[in-house]
């Protein structure tokens, strides 16, 4: 009997620390980034102390701190997304760049005819071709790699590119706006058709919605059977297409899915950022949600965090040029070395001695 | 390697589930935030002006940052003065983060944003809700009755110094075809590439231009590919108006084609090759509006100035420019600082067969009519759409 009960505990223990490993592997991997990265700031002779406080303060340090974090985490929750679902088959999307882009493009050039229509009309329907136009374009490259076996990796960055085009010509050619003579831009969007601030917050409403498409994400992945198709899917295509899943309908849906997300990310920079639509929508959000989700290994929830964390670095860095006189690459440097240890941490699960079944 | 991921690694590890641990961490985390938190307070507390500049790429690139940054270092070199930089700052809403950043944390109140896309929406949106802060952009056309009145924008006419270059490329080339690389059809652009010919043709009516737009504002696979493209159109001598011409200037040079600067001095990377160049002259602009706001003194609203007034400069001419060149270069340069000089004037045709200057028709480079220009003049070779 006592015996039972012990196993029965420990077995629990077990079980929590087993939970606590993809938490734990992580954070220690960020740790040792950070440690490396103190070490590359030493040998420049400069002092990681000031430099980690600067990046408190700047990131998190006062509330003015956090208004910027959380303004600059707003678009990479979604362009995360946009990785991070299609992932979860075993595709590999990093074109996001492209479904943003042409999401902002669609938002804005939907709202011209939109004029003077009421917001609760108006912003769903931009807010809905944008993530249509998304859709569409990332679900190319899951139809591509579907119907034709093209590798999406190369075929989704190579969209991005073309999206990039044609959103320059369509914005310095058919839809620009006559006025904006040495920035072409989509006409200004109606007064009534932009999106505003959290109340109480500097930050626009494309957190919120961000965040709770990360939660639905997850939902969707871990607890509905799409999602548990579209994991045995990515764990072995071969198996789920003998055991009758629908695989191609499920590449199409999750890259579709994925390219919503990036072209609702792209609607929030146009209505609530730029209000019209124009070159500055390709700002990098999309490459930047791939390293989010990469650090987040695709768990939905987990962006919600680490895009704030990544947030945070890009939002310190104007201070540590400021006050370190460093050369804005310094983030570039610390972003990479922090990939660089979280990727090489994968090669950590199972091994680290804490975490391994005794026995 | 090994040694130091797992001494990297262990102290962390065992302490994990131990609930003083825990706390003792989060004690230690929160005494780091009260420390960061007195940092502010005393690494700036300083009196006097604080001046801050954003650049939308890197401070080293050899032309249009590279031109802002070194008027901010002239700034930086002034009495009472600290000045803040920050580089690479997209025309997001991180520039107004980076601007309420200085506000907030640097206590600035004169601020330099200096890309043309920081304008509108983002120094809009920030300029009424900070009063007391002064907005000086680079390239817009501020006016009165649209924006706020603690906006300003400043430009040069820079025009007048590719009208020089263009002589210099006139007096240089021997195929008659010269070549330049261009970002993006937007009238600053236009009035470069066509100031270039009619520069050119000044010396020889029969020079053709050849334009390529690359479409962006930096991106050096593009530039070079078009300056290589030029070079085996038979174009020999090449300029540009991107951001950073370094790489145009070498490649060019590298072909064994003539190079016209743009922005600021790029001598240095092909000294046989470099005829002259136009370029900035921030140092002088800036510590001139400095200097006002130091006395106490409004800057005005809408600034502009040329080649008389300091804005512009051209490099020191180059060997390869002949003695002939040297000497209507020198001339037309003192012609334009005299004032009254038009490079667009009539008879002239766009590349369309429009005439966009009638007859006896001539625009001054203060005309805001070429603020708008949407033409390639007759003899330039591409299309603006």
């Amino acid at each position: 009997m006592a015996m039972v009960e012990a196993q029965g505990t420990g077995g629990g223990a077990m079980a929590a620390l087993r939970r606590a490993e993809p938490v734990v592997v992580p954070v220690l991997a960020l740790l040792a980034g950070l440690v490396v990265f103190a070490l590359f700031l030493l040998t420049q002779g400069r002092s990681p102390i000031a430099f980690f406080g600067y990046v408190w303060q700047g990131a998190f340090g006062s509330a003015f701190s956090w208004m910027n974090t959380l303004s600059r985490a707003a678009p990479l929750l979604l362009a995360a997304l946009c990785v991070a679902l299609p992932a979860r088959l075993g595709l590999v999307v990093i074109g996001g760049e492209g479904a943003i882009v042409l999401g902002g493009l669609a938002a804005g050039a939907v709202a011209l005819p939109l004029a003077g229509v009421p917001a609760v009309i108006g912003l769903p329907v931009m807010a809905a071709c944008a993530m249509a136009v998304g859709a569409v374009w990332i679900g190319m490259a899951g139809a591509l790699r579907h119907y034709r076996g093209v590798n999406e990796t190369i075929s989704s960055l190579l969209l991005a590119y073309i999206a990039i085009a044609l959103m320059n010509h369509l914005v310095e050619g058919p839809l620009r706006d006559p006025e904006s003579l040495n920035k072409p831009s989509t006409a200004p969007l109606d007064e009534a058709l932009r999106v505003g601030m959290i109340p109480g917050m500097d930050v626009h409403w494309g957190l919120v919605f961000g965040a709770i498409a990360c939660v639905l994400a997850w939902v969707l992945v871990e607890r509905t059977r799409w999602g548990f198709a579209a994991r045995i899917a990515g764990g072995n295509v071969r198996a789920a297409e003998v055991q009758g899943l629908p695989v191609g309908r499920l590449i199409l849906g999750f890259t579709a899915l994925g390219g919503a997300c990036a072209g609702l990310a792209g609607f929030f920079e146009v209505a609530a950022v730029h209000w019209s639509a124009n070159a500055s929508l390709a700002a990098g959000y999309g490459y930047t949600g791939i390293l989010i989700a990469f650090l987040a290994r695709h768990n939905a929830i987990a962006i919600i965090p680490v895009a704030i964390l990544l947030a945070g670095f890009d939002a310190s860095s104007g201070l540590i040029q400021r006050r370190m006189d460093l050369p804005d690459a310094t983030m570039q440097v610390l972003q990479g070395i922090v990939f660089m240890a979280i990727l090489m941490s994968d090669a950590a699960y199972g091994r680290l001695p804490f975490f391994k079944a005794k026995g | 390697m090994t040694d130091f991921r797992l001494a990297s690694l262990r102290p962390a590890t065992p302490a994990l589930l131990s609930r003083r641990d825990l706390l003792r961490g989060t004690a230690a985390l929160g005494g780091m935030a009260a420390l960061s938190m007195a940092l502010p307070g005393a690494a700036r507390a300083q009196s006097g002006l604080t001046v801050g500049f954003i650049y939308v790429g890197p401070r080293d690139d050899f032309g249009y940052n590279q031109s802002h940054a070194a008027g901010a270092a002239a700034v930086k070199a002034m009495e009472g003065v600290t000045v803040v930089e920050e580089e690479n700052v997209p025309e997001t809403q991180d520039v107004q983060k980076s601007m309420e950043s200085m506000i907030n944390l640097d206590g600035a109140t004169l601020l330099f944003p200096t890309s043309f896309g920081y304008f509108d929406p983002h120094i809009l949106t920030l300029a009424p809700n900070n009063p007391d802060v002064r907005f000086q952009h680079c390239g817009g056309l501020w006016s009165a009755d649209k924006h706020p009145a603690n906006v300003g924008s400043y430009f040069g006419y820079i025009g007048m110094g590719q009208y020089l270059n263009g002589i210099a490329a006139g007096h240089a080339s021997v195929s008659k075809k010269i070549g330049f690389v261009a970002a993006k059809p937007i009238p600053q652009v236009l009035l470069n590439i066509n100031s270039f010919l009619l520069g050119a043709r000044s010396v020889d009516p029969s020079i053709t231009c050849q334009v390529i737009f690359t479409g962006e504002w930096s991106l050096a696979v593009k530039e070079a590919e078009a300056t290589n493209a030029l070079v085996d159109a038979g174009c020999d001598v090449i300029t540009c108006h991107v951001d950073g011409p370094k790489v145009v200037v070498e490649t060019a040079a590298g072909r064994g084609a003539f190079v016209c600067g743009y922005h600021a001095d790029q001598s240095a990377l092909a000294p046989e090759k470099y005829l002259t160049g136009a370029e900035w002259n921030w140092a002088k602009v800036y510590t001139d509006m400095v200097t006002a706001t130091l006395a106490g003194e409004a800057i005005p609203n809408f600034v502009r100035g040329g080649l008389a007034d300091g804005f512009i400069r051209m490099s020191p001419l180059g060997p390869a420019v002949p003695e002939a060149g040297r000497a209507q270069f020198e001339a037309v340069k003192a012609e334009i600082e005299k004032g009254g000089f038009s490079v667009i004037k009539g008879p002239l045709k766009d590349n369309q067969g429009n005439i966009v200057a009638a007859d006896g028709e001539a625009f001054l480079e203060t005309d805001p009519v070429l603020e708008g220009m949407g033409y390639l003049v007759e003899g330039v070779i591409g299309s603006t759409s």
